[in-house]
């Protein structure tokens, strides 16, 4: 750590250093939370313990306040600072100058750090109904994670490091981050990443403590569910952006940095499902420990491929490994320890719920498998050109034809399973019961997927196949909810009144069906047209028509653009009036294009314009993009039913209450 | 290949200041595309898995680098001498590396890779089989002679 006094052309100089030590002075107080309640609990000293939950919530105080320092360094450009200086620019949106805190390498992680003291002080405030014990260790826990971020920052990405000589104006934020969808996504993402950390906690308090219960599962479940939706609403919100700011309508790339947030959401989501059967059933309790450990585990794994620029280029990470070797010294102390401590003490978790092979329990195994092996195949995917250039010297590519092949599969299998699997009674079920019951879901998905062969004539299975698999996994999921509310008259009304964590399930297995039906839709049916135009000229786009009607520039806040009116028409009734753009950033000579896009609920039209050309005219792109926007829809209905099951009765009550929750909380 | 390698690595700082995100895409210009659309779907297909060699992750069909323009050339000149689709992946191979292939290819050590998944859903799937079957709730076993009797005792009360 080094501080470096400049002058400050702000007037307010210290309110800079009033960051920095806010930052280094939350590095102690989350050193104090580590350790003190720790050791509190292991020789059962109240006072110590007593410490945890003050210290979290004066820890997150100070994070704020340095986050605040920060943020206002970037709204009003203090260029003393390097971060600013590389990141921002005074004429940027104001939006942007707020979002470009987070637009970077130091101030993102500050963020970071920022969400984990939230959790920690979350557990402090919330946390009123836990042991006192267990809670001094979760909070303890989560403030050695904070320990080991905040160093990382301070030691070798200090967000607060100053220019000797300022410059008068910065380098100004990459174009492409300079978009709301972008803005956003990143804070998001960090909720759902950090948030893991609470399963992370619990999962090694109960490991020392050698003791899991129904308890326990009820206590870990809402932050994992938290954490899961917050993953959800993140990735979603990145892949809109993709699809709709890198002009082509992609909107999953398998890129090493979307892997990164992918892995922990299949583990998170496997993660829910197994808490869900220690919490009823009392069984697969060592599994959920250790799914708890690799959740996090994986979220630590992706800020070091991120971070590190290791996937990048192995030569870019040893030329500067500083960073990336703090960051794997984080990953190795967290998750080894955490599996090692696994290793000697998960045999004293013994289940006690037992099960047959044909119950929802055993179905909910198989999810964990289906989702475990999904995020193994896309974490070996993701490393595997490092493996094989290191140990094999031989430098290969893993990209989309490798996940769609390898992955794909074992999502089938699930989505295939689940509408059976959920309505399994627990303990022991009665699958050829199940089945029979969703005759009429397979007869009318087999009508629908038919029903789509016969229209679309003679291209590939892809689409039908779709709609066969969405419309099984949408309809399984309304069956199951329906068939909650019993027998008899008034099931209407019961279904009403029925619990909101059916609902909740209901509505995120049916945001699955949709999505997949979605994606399949956008592979098999996409339209598409390259193109030059003339001013004036029509060229057909599916059943539309499109017309180049002129093209002009423009100058806005800190890019020039070239817009172009384009008027789409369908057999001649008027659709769309549309404006694609071609931007240009000056401070980082940077183009981008801005698509126009004209959404209806059974497709996009994405209009592109490109450069001009030689013999006049413009290079012009057009998507159809069928069902885009089911896209959006199944993943907001995922992450609404994440949210519907955790406001569920059951965990407001278990919030609430300060006394045990029923079914035995450890009496200490 | 050792060579490609080497460059590789003086490009990497490159690299890294275009990395985070991809460009704009505009990739495949009109002027590059052939007027047959059977030989221009095909090479379309070609080159969304071929990777343009200086860019972070995008293909040479996504991507605006000139040395993705000259491949998406190549490719098509190729397609038109009759080549088929295997013949210009190896012919692009050949000079530039495995590396730009984003299929990787299923053979000598990728096989690891490939087969990765469906081992651990062996291995998973097996160990998750063996675990249940242990534990499965046991069949409701015949009552015990001692039972019997003492069920008897009760029925007759």
């Amino acid at each position: 750590m080094q501080f470096r006094v400049a002058r400050n052309p702000g007037g307010m100089p210290m309110i800079v250093e009033l960051g920095h030590f806010a930052l280094v002075l939350a590095l102690m107080v989350a050193l104090v939370q580590a350790l003190l309640p720790l050791w509190g609990a292991h020789r059962g000293n109240a006072a110590l313990m007593a410490v945890a939950a003050p210290a979290a919530v004066v820890q997150f105080a100070l994070l704020a306040l340095s986050f605040g320092v920060l943020t206002w360094a970037f709204v009003v450009s203090d260029f003393s600072l390097a971060v600013v200086t590389a990141n921002s620019h005074t004429l940027k949106p104001m939006l942007y100058k707020i979002t470009g805190t987070w637009g970077n390498h130091e101030g993102s992680l500050l963020l970071w750090s920022l969400i984990l003291a939230l959790f920690g002080a979350s557990a402090a405030w919330f946390g009123g109904n836990l042991p006192e014990r267990l809670r001094a260790r979760v909070i303890a826990v989560q403030g050695l994670i904070g320990v080991a971020f905040i160093a990382f920052l301070l030691f070798t990405s200090n967000p607060f490091w100053r220019l000797q000589t300022p410059p008068l104006d910065g380098n100004d934020l990459n174009p492409l981050l300079q978009d709301p969808g972008l803005a956003f996504h990143p804070p998001f993402l960090y909720l759902g990443y950090v948030g893991l950390s609470m399963a992370f906690s619990f999962a090694i308090a109960a490991l020392i403590e050698g003791r899991v219960d129904a308890a326990w599962a009820r206590w870990v479940r809402p932050w994992t569910l938290a954490a899961w939706i917050f993953l959800t609403i993140g990735i979603a919100l990145g892949s809109w952006w993709a699809y709709y700011e890198l002009g082509w309508g992609g909107f999953w790339f398998w890129d090493p940095v979307e892997n990164a947030s992918f892995m922990p959401w299949l583990l998170a989501a496997a993660l829910l499902h197994s808490a869900i059967v220690v919490e009823k059933r009392e069984s697969l309790k060592s599994w959920t420990i250790l799914l708890a450990i690799l959740a996090f585990g994986f979220s630590l794994i992706g800020t070091f491929i991120v971070r590190s620029g290791v996937i990048t280029s192995v030569h870019s990470f040893a030329s500067d490994p500083e960073r990336g070797v703090f960051i794997l010294g984080i990953l190795a102390f967290f998750t080894g320890g955490g599996l090692v401590l696994y290793a000697l003490r998960a045999s004293a978790m013994e289940a006690k719920g037992l099960f047959g092979m044909v119950s929802r329990e055993s179905a909910l195994v198989l999810n964990n498998i289906l989702l475990a092996v999904s995020a193994f195949v896309v974490f070996i995917g993701t490393i595997w050109p490092l493996i094989s250039e290191i140990m094999m010297e031989r430098v290969v590519s893993v990209g989309e034809p490798f996940f769609n092949a390898a992955f794909t599969p074992f999502f089938v299998a699930l989505a295939v399973v689940l509408p059976a699997g959920a309505m399994l009674a627990w303990k022991r079920g009665d699958l050829s019961r199940a089945l029979k019951g969703l005759i009429p879901v397979a007869a009318l998905s087999v009508a629908l997927a038919l029903l789509v062969w016969a229209m679309q004539s003679g291209r590939s299975a892809l689409g039908p196949i779709g709609v066969l698999l969405g419309a099984w996994v949408v309809l399984g999921a309304l069956l199951d909810l329906w068939s909650r509310t019993g027998r008899g008259a008034n099931r209407l009304s019961r279904l009403t009144r029925l619990p909101r964590a059916d609902w909740g399930k209901a509505s995120a297995h049916a945001g699955l069906g949709v999505l997949i039906f979605a994606v399949s839709a956008m592979h098999a049916w996409k339209v598409e047209v390259i193109r030059v135009a003339q001013l004036g000229e029509t060229f057909a786009l599916g059943q539309y028509d499109v017309t180049l009607k002129e093209v002009h520039d423009e100058q806005g806040p800190n890019y020039r653009t070239t817009m172009a009116e384009m008027v789409v028409t369908r057999a001649g009734a008027p659709v769309a009036v549309m404006y694609p753009e071609k931007r240009f950033y000056p401070v980082q000579a940077m183009p981008t294009t801005e698509a126009a896009i004209h959404q209806t609920a059974l497709r996009d039209l994405y209009l592109v314009i490109g450069d001009a050309q030689q013999n006049g005219g413009w290079a012009v792109r057009g998507y159809l993009e069928p069902f885009a926007v089911w896209l959006w829809i199944g993943a907001g209905l995922m992450a609404l039913g994440g949210l519907l099951s955790l406001t569920d009765r059951r965990y407001r009550v278990a919030a609430g209450a300060r006394r045990p929750v029923a079914q035995g909380v450890p009496a200490e | 290949m050792i060579g490609f390698a080497a460059w590789r690595a003086r490009t990497a700082p490159l690299v890294l200041t275009l990395a985070l995100m991809a460009g704009p895409a505009l990739a495949v210009q009109p002027d590059e595309m052939l007027a047959d659309p059977a030989l221009e779907a095909r090479a379309r297909e070609i080159s969304r898995n071929i990777r343009c060699p200086v860019c972070q992750g995008e293909s040479i069909d996504d991507s605006n680098a000139a040395i993705s323009h000259d491949l998406r050339v190549i490719i098509r000149e190729r397609l038109v001498a009759g080549d088929t689709d295997d013949e210009v992946v190896d012919f692009i191979v050949d000079r530039y590396g495995e590396f730009v292939l984003f299929n990787p290819r299923a053979s000598g050590s990728n096989l690891i890779l490939w087969l990765a998944g469906p081992a651990m859903l062996v291995l998973g799937g097996g160990i998750a089989f063996f675990a249940m079957r242990r534990r499965e709730v046991a069949p409701l076993a015949a009552l015990t002679a001692a039972e019997e009797a003492r069920l008897k005792e009760i029925l007759k009360d």
